[in-house]
């Protein structure tokens, strides 16, 4: 009765007989699992059932995707997808390349491993973001991997009863760069570690576009399970270090190295406690800019933070607004054109990729409701097809139920196929859009750290030229009492002397400041 | 593209098998086609009308062909005929009525109506006990002043007569039941049929929830086109602001988005056309044969009341009989009206049982053709769309390629 069928001329339409092979030719998966279940019609629905969720294994981790996918006459022959070679592009203007096409496709793919190695596709897939990858240009490599995580107990020196336990994770590195002293080495850190490292790099790099460390995420700690969570944190580790390795400037650096190479605990001296530095540093500043003692003028010219720097903030902000108000005009400016000109063009390019992570979000939602939709409405077939058996006076009901299963069990196929699609397309686009957009927090604090240390130099200027002026004065005015005034003369020295401090600290300034400016390019 | 019209083609029993595309054949055939909906009309009072062409061969009809104009409530009045005459057939279902849309009239709305009515017509010529009927010869050839006559003397007051007539009836044999001292309606006892029933009823429930979920999905599908849209027009902008062959790589990108969100929306459409409206003519279907069995019950109350009143009217006979009343005579002849009706209904129930079994699979039958239709074409789409996108990505591969080693 299924073959007797419509005479139209309609040229697409297939005599309902060949089109059941046709039909039957268009399952996803290898043929002969399922036809035994659709030409048999009175097939047990409960054995249909069963086998349907066996298929749960089936296609759906993807290397073995690579199999139907071959079996499958409707697609033409996968292409050879070969890994992607980055740019080797020495293009110094941006620090943002393209992120790696590598893994194209579900399967394992024969890579030619590039400059910092990609051992399996899932690996290589964390790694989203490349800075100008010295792929064959050069033959120095440093091949950072994080593994290993051990649970292990903090010494507690203190007062405080019972100890608590943290992560650490082995850090192993293989290098040919000199300045190591050595091929491979591995050491154990801790998430803490981390932070400190990153918070050095970012105050010894101001201006550069630094990669974002993983966040500390503390509630995230409390909620996922323990392992799911130490695994999400070591591909995180990864991923941030083998950026950081791939900075030209920051893989070189001394605190990288140490932190790749030393052993042992990393140690939390006042030199390397950034935070306490700073602090102190922006404590002795009001002094310097009230002129009270003299202070080293590196010190100085750190960012201006913390509760106890009040003055310099205010003073500081007191030239922003001047700045702003154009009263006078500041005695530098950023008067670098082509500085500008790439800000633009930064800020216009966050714009964009916002829009993209956007659209990225929605298109990940929609293929999300697809795919579910596609599997109620399987689900909905199901139960019909399950009624119908049930119920079955005639055989032309059968004939509609083994029909209607058919439609079922490659519906509820292909929902699990959208969902494996979405979490690939989280995985290589979302994911990549959204650490670009994190990669611009990373912009915006260099442009940040520039912008303040012009403050910083504006400030010191204007304070240098009141502090003149004032100089001027008193000596104007001394001058014109014989034998001079003891006091005054005392102060005027005092006055000189903080102005020989201002201007060191000013040439201290400019010096930072132009140091980032370079940076930029 | 597969419509209705292709699978109307066959009729299990009696000679007429309808083939539209062979009119030369010295077999009886009888072809309609609902085309060319025009909107007629202002604001609340727009309605669409349809130029229904029949060409027939059959001496019961005017000529060779005959063109009219109708619009929905014709329809909807030879519906309502053919359910009161007809008995214990399934009358093919007409689209809904559909208020609200109405006002908007879209495109789609409009093909698909005409499509279903389309699909209603042909299934009544197509019947061969339906088609026979006059009241179809009239819709098919009256003119449109008859027709309008017709319709407003019919629908008047109601809107819906044969519901309101089903409400109607049972109201009365309510209340006839309780003068007789009945407290519950009479039912059947036939197993089968009961089974019938049983089925009917549960399979409406599965059919809309499919149903629903089939619209849904039509809904996805214009849902992810958009979002695939929107997508390429940002992935676009973002290639804008890079330069080269990378801000290439991102225009390909977004113009393969962009292709691909067509080709969501032409399947979005496909999909309601083919595989949702099948499935919501499905549960119409079945809604008809829920009305069926509502007349098959009446019929059943009707031929059980009358046998009642029949026996009661034959014990009072008896007893005036007895007393030689001269009543008699008047007696008499009411017993023999009564017990005509009673015969008819009770003939009246038995065609209905008769026709209702050969319904019932005539109707398995066709759904079974219908439904294999509207899943090959499903499945069809489905794949031709993932094709089309696998297609779509894998040339846009070597693009990339080209635009990374440069």
């Amino acid at each position: 009765m299924m073959d007797s069928e419509n005479h139209t001329s309609e040229e697409h339409l297939h005599p309902l007989s060949s089109s059941k092979e046709e039909l039957e030719n268009l399952h996803l998966h290898e043929n002969n699992e399922y036809d035994p279940l659709i030409t048999k019609s009175y097939s047990n629905y409960r054995s249909v059932m069963s086998t349907l969720s066996d298929s749960h294994n089936h296609p759906l981790s993807p290397p073995s995707l690579v199999s139907p996918a071959d079996s499958d006459p409707l697609l033409s022959p996968p292409l050879n997808y070969r890994e992607f070679p980055n740019p080797n592009s020495t293009d110094t203007s941006s620090y943002i390349d393209p992120p790696s096409y590598a893994d194209a496709i579900f399967s394992n793919f024969d890579g030619e491993t590039s400059s910092n190695g990609t051992d399996t596709p899932t690996r290589s897939s964390s790694d989203g973001i490349y800075f100008s990858r010295s792929a064959s240009s050069n033959s120095e490599y440093l091949k950072i991997t994080v593994s290993n995580p051990i649970k292990e107990q903090e010494n507690s020196n203190s007062i405080v009863p019972g100890s608590s336990s943290y992560v650490t994770y082995l850090v192993t590195t293989r290098t040919n760069i000199s300045e190591f002293g050595g091929s491979e080495f591995g050491v154990r850190r801790r998430f803490k570690d981390i932070v400190t490292l990153s918070d050095r790099l970012s105050e010894a790099y101001r201006g550069f576009f630094i990669p974002p460390r993983p966040d500390k995420s503390i509630v995230e700690s409390q909620v996922m399970q323990k392992q799911e969570f130490v695994e999400q944190r070591r591909v995180a580790l990864e991923k941030y270090l083998r950026r950081l390795a791939d900075h030209p400037v920051i893989r070189k650096s001394d605190e990288f190295r140490v932190f790749l190479q030393v052993q042992g605990k990393l140690p939390l001296p006042t030199t390397t406690d950034v935070a306490s530095r700073v602090l102190d540093g922006a404590a002795k500043l009001p002094k310097q800019l009230m002129g009270d003692s003299l202070i080293a003028p590196s010190e100085v010219v750190q960012p201006a933070k913390g509760g106890r720097d009040l003055m310099r903030l205010f003073k500081e902000l007191k030239q922003s607004m001047a700045n702003d108000w154009g009263s006078s005009k500041p005695p530098v400016v950023e008067e670098d054109k082509e500085f500008l000109a790439k800000k633009e063009r930064i800020s216009e390019l966050e714009l964009q990729i916002n829009g993209a992570s956007q659209q990225a979000e929605s298109l990940v939602k929609a293929q999300q409701d697809m795919g579910e939709t596609m599997g109620e409405l399987g689900l909905a077939f199901i139960k019909l097809t399950k009624f119908e058996n049930e119920e079955a006076v005639l055989d032309s009901q059968r004939a509609r139920a083994a029909d209607m299963k058919g439609v079922a069990t490659a519906a509820v196929k292909a929902s699990r196929l959208f969902r494996e699609l979405n979490s690939q397309t989280v995985k290589h686009l979302q994911d990549t859009l959204h650490e670009y957009l994190g990669l611009m927090l990373a912009v915006h604090s260099a442009f940040t750290d520039r912008s303040s240390a012009l403050l910083t130099v504006q400030t010191l200027l204007s304070e240098l030229s009141s502090l003149q002026s004032r100089a001027e004065k008193l000596e104007a005015a001394s001058s014109k009492i014989f034998g001079g005034d003891k006091s005054r003369i005392r102060k005027l020295e005092e006055l000189q002397e903080t102005i020989r401090a201002t201007e060191d600290a000013k040439n201290v300034a400019i010096r930072e400041y132009e140091r980032i400016k370079e940076h930029y390019f | 593209m597969v419509t209705f019209e292709g699978m109307e083609q066959h009729r299990t029993s009696s000679g007429s098998s309808q083939s539209p595309r062979s009119p030369s054949s010295s077999q009886p055939f009888l072809s309609v086609s609902v085309t060319d909906p025009v909107k007629l009309g202002n604001g609340v009072q727009a309605y669409i009308s349809y130029r229904v062409i029949t060409k027939t061969n059959c001496p019961e009809y005017q000529g060779p062909e005959k063109i009219v104009i109708r619009r929905y409530s014709d329809f909807v009045w030879l519906r309502d005929r053919l359910f009161e005459k007809y008995k214990g057939i399934f009358i093919p279902p007409l689209p809904e009525k559909s208020a609200v849309e109405k006002f908007r009239f879209s495109a789609e709305f409009i093909e698909m109506r005409r499509q279903a009515l389309d699909v209603f017509v042909n299934r009544i010529a197509a019947h061969h006990e339906l088609q026979q009927s006059e009241d179809l010869r009239t819709f098919l050839q009256a003119e449109e002043e008859t027709m309008e006559r017709l319709r407003s003397h019919e629908t008047g007051i109601f809107k819906k007569p044969s519901d309101l007539m089903q409400i109607f009836k049972d109201v009365q044999s309510k209340v006839s039941d309780v003068v007789l001292g009945k407290e519950k309606p009479v039912e059947e006892s036939d197993p089968e049929y009961e089974k019938l029933k049983h089925y009917i009823f549960e399979l409406e429930n599965h059919l809309a929830e499919a149903q629903k979920h089939a619209y849904r999905l039509v809904k996805r599908h214009r849902e992810l086109g958009q979002s695939l849209s929107d997508f390429g027009k940002a992935v676009k902008l973002l290639g804008a602001s890079e330069g080269n062959a990378l801000g290439k790589a991102f225009s390909e990108l977004g113009i393969k988005s962009e292709i691909l969100s067509v080709k969501l929306q032409k399947e979005a459409q496909q999909l309601l056309m083919s595989f949702e409206e099948p499935l919501k003519d499905y549960v119409r279907a079945v809604q008809s044969i829920k009305a069926t069995i509502a007349e098959r019950a009446n019929a059943f109350r009707r031929q059980c009341e009358l046998a009642e009143t029949m026996k009661l009217k034959e014990i009072n006979l008896d007893k005036l009989m007895l007393i030689r009343s001269d009543k008699v005579a008047e007696a008499e002849r009411e017993y023999h009206e009564l017990k005509a009706e009673s015969e008819q209904a009770t003939k009246t129930f038995g065609t209905i049982v008769k026709l209702m079994n050969e319904e019932i699979g005539r109707f398995q039958e066709q759904k079974t053709l219908d439904m294999g239709i509207a899943f090959h074409e499903f499945a069809k789409g489905q794949a031709r769309l993932a094709n089309g996108i696998a297609d779509a990505w894998r040339s846009l591969l070597p693009k990339l390629e080209a635009c990374s080693s440069s």
